[in-house]
């Protein structure tokens, strides 16, 4: 005979509102989409489907085009690496501010700015910028050096923030001047930190620039788009391949640097 | 005088490792076709001194804002059904994939052949999900299903999918194993063990884990929208190629006023239910 189970604990009933406009929302969701889900058993749909698939094999692999697909890799690379530089420039100049070195208005002003140019996505940025850069790999650049300046210029700020106030109070005191003191007692103090959100941003940053092409910015989703509009899905295939295995190969390279670094 | 000059000692050094990255930053610099000249051309001066004027008197009309703010729900709606259809697939993926759950584990600590083929084999799929950036299946879907909401919603079912089984089962593998282990060796089945054994301790994380990727997904939502996914992104896109700077300086405010909702609200949920 089964023992009978202890009461179950009570519940505070804010708990079962939450619980219970989560589920309307979801439900909400599903009614208000117009989607077609249900097309998607059906025998035609799952045909269509199949040769649609079945479009993207043998991924092509004339010489020509690999060369093509490299160079697209290579420019994606590059944007990534300017990107983040022009973004740690950015970030410096607008995290002395926002560190509060220039008083509580600009710090809070400077704030506001970073958390703008932050909530903004690469992709959003890019758009924006083709109209002043033109299409091509520099809109891509400039794109991912303004939301990651917005990114590392919070934690730039942050990290000057934390850091031990001390050293470079005694520099200004002994008659230091004051970039002199912040240069050599305040900043290699933050220096190993920042260096490793600005690797940290580096990687996000070779797989946001894989895709800023969409919009017509460069790299190799620039060469995605391009395929896929026209039709040409084997090409597409290929440029895909590429584009996972550059997504690998810095996953497997930030984690044996990180190995390295922290053993 | 107190301000003598005192030379950095290591200034050679330091000169050296600049002209240095700066050679080996020259080709991709090249390659970026970075000509930051290009802005000040008068032509695209103007252009986009045109665009940013627009964008300091955001359209107000009581039509544009109902627009505005129906795509703003539907990209909020995209990312809510397509984490829920994520979650459809993650939870099963996450029971099968999940370590602590293998009978044959228990007390040999050596999986079964086809157990652990099976595990590995599904683990290759979630890797091959969460690897194709999402932007890349909204393009694939946008293909297929045509343009519109269906497509973002599949993207962010699929690549989210790939992302939380794989963190499940990990936060599940990080927890105390000692009652879910004592369960399965007494005999109890499989999913009592993971509800008795192995949920109570590792819930919270796993809901403040799905809250913040439902977050994420907001985000995603309306970065699809550019490539044909429909809600907030696909309008900016229209009115961007339009040089509609007023309408997309409304839209961009919307954006980021979801996104500081979005936050907050997941801000408040984790602290309630985790």
């Amino acid at each position: 005979m089964k023992p009978p189970l202890p009461p179950a604990p009570p519940r505070a009933p804010g708990t079962w509102v939450l619980l219970a406009s989560l589920a309307a929302l979801v439900v909400a969701s599903f009614a208000s989409l117009p989607l077609q889900l249900a097309a998607f058993f059906t025998p035609e749909a799952v045909t269509s489907m199949r040769e649609f698939l079945a479009g993207f094999t043998p991924p092509e692999t004339t010489t020509p085009f690999l060369a093509r697909t490299l160079t697209a890799l290579w420019e994606t690379l590059a944007m990534s690496l300017v990107g983040t530089l022009l973004a740690v420039l950015g970030g410096l100049v607008l995290a002395l501010p926002a560190a509060g070195r220039a008083g509580r208005i600009a710090r809070s002003l400077t704030r506001a700015l970073l958390n703008v140019l932050r909530s903004i996505p690469e992709l959003v940025w890019a758009a924006l910028l083709l109209v002043a850069a033109g299409l091509g790999p520099f809109a891509g650049t400039l794109a991912l050096a303004a939301h990651t300046s917005g990114v590392l210029g919070r934690l730039f700020a942050d990290a000057l923030e934390n850091v031990e106030p001390l050293p470079e109070a005694s520099l200004r005191t002994n008659g230091a001047a004051a970039l002199a003191a912040f240069l050599y007692a305040t900043l290699p103090q933050a220096l190993p930190q920042m260096l490793s959100y600005t690797l940290y941003r580096w990687e996000n940053n070779i797989r946001a620039a894989a895709v800023l092409g969409v919009v017509g910015a460069g790299g190799l989703g620039q060469m995605l788009k391009y395929h896929l509009s026209l039709f040409q899905m084997q090409s597409a295939a290929t440029v895909v391949v590429a584009m996972l295995l550059l997504v690998a190969a810095v996953d497997a390279a930030s984690f044996a640097l990180r190995r390295l670094l922290t053993r | 005088m107190a301000s003598t000059v005192h030379p950095d000692p290591a200034w050679r050094g330091r000169l050296k490792a600049t002209v240095v990255c700066l050679l080996l930053l020259y080709p991709m610099l090249v390659a970026s076709e970075f000509k930051p000249w290009l802005l000040f051309d008068p032509q695209s001066l103007a252009a986009a001194g045109g665009f940013l004027a627009d964008f300091l008197r955001p359209v107000l009309k009581g039509e544009f804002l109902a627009m505005v703010l129906r795509e703003t729900w539907q990209t909020v709606a995209i990312a809510t059904a397509g984490l829920s259809l994520a979650l459809l697939g993650a939870i099963p993926a996450t029971v099968l994939i999940t370590e602590r759950l293998s009978i044959s584990t228990l007390g040999t600590g050596r999986m079964r052949p086809a157990a652990r083929l099976v595990r590995q084999l599904l683990r290759w799929v979630l890797v091959l999900l969460r690897s194709v950036p999402e932007l890349v299946w909204a393009l694939l879907f946008v293909r297929i299903v045509g343009l519109g909401p269906t497509a973002g919603v599949l993207a962010i079912a699929l690549t989210y999918c790939g992302m939380l089984a794989k963190v499940y089962a990990e936060i599940l593998e990080s927890s105390d194993a000692h009652a879910s282990d004592s369960l399965l060796a007494n005999g109890s089945a499989r999913l009592p063990a993971l509800l008795y054994g192995a949920l109570p301790e590792s819930s919270a994380e796993l809901v403040s884990y799905t809250v913040y990727r439902w977050e994420c997904a907001i985000r995603g939502s309306a970065v699809m929208g550019f490539v044909g996914a429909g809600g907030l992104g696909q309008r900016m896109e229209e009115s961007t190629k339009m040089m509609a700077g007023g309408e997309v300086s409304t839209m961009l405010i919307m954006f980021v006023l979801l996104v500081a909702l979005a936050d907050l609200v997941s801000k408040l949920l984790r602290r309630r239910l985790g």
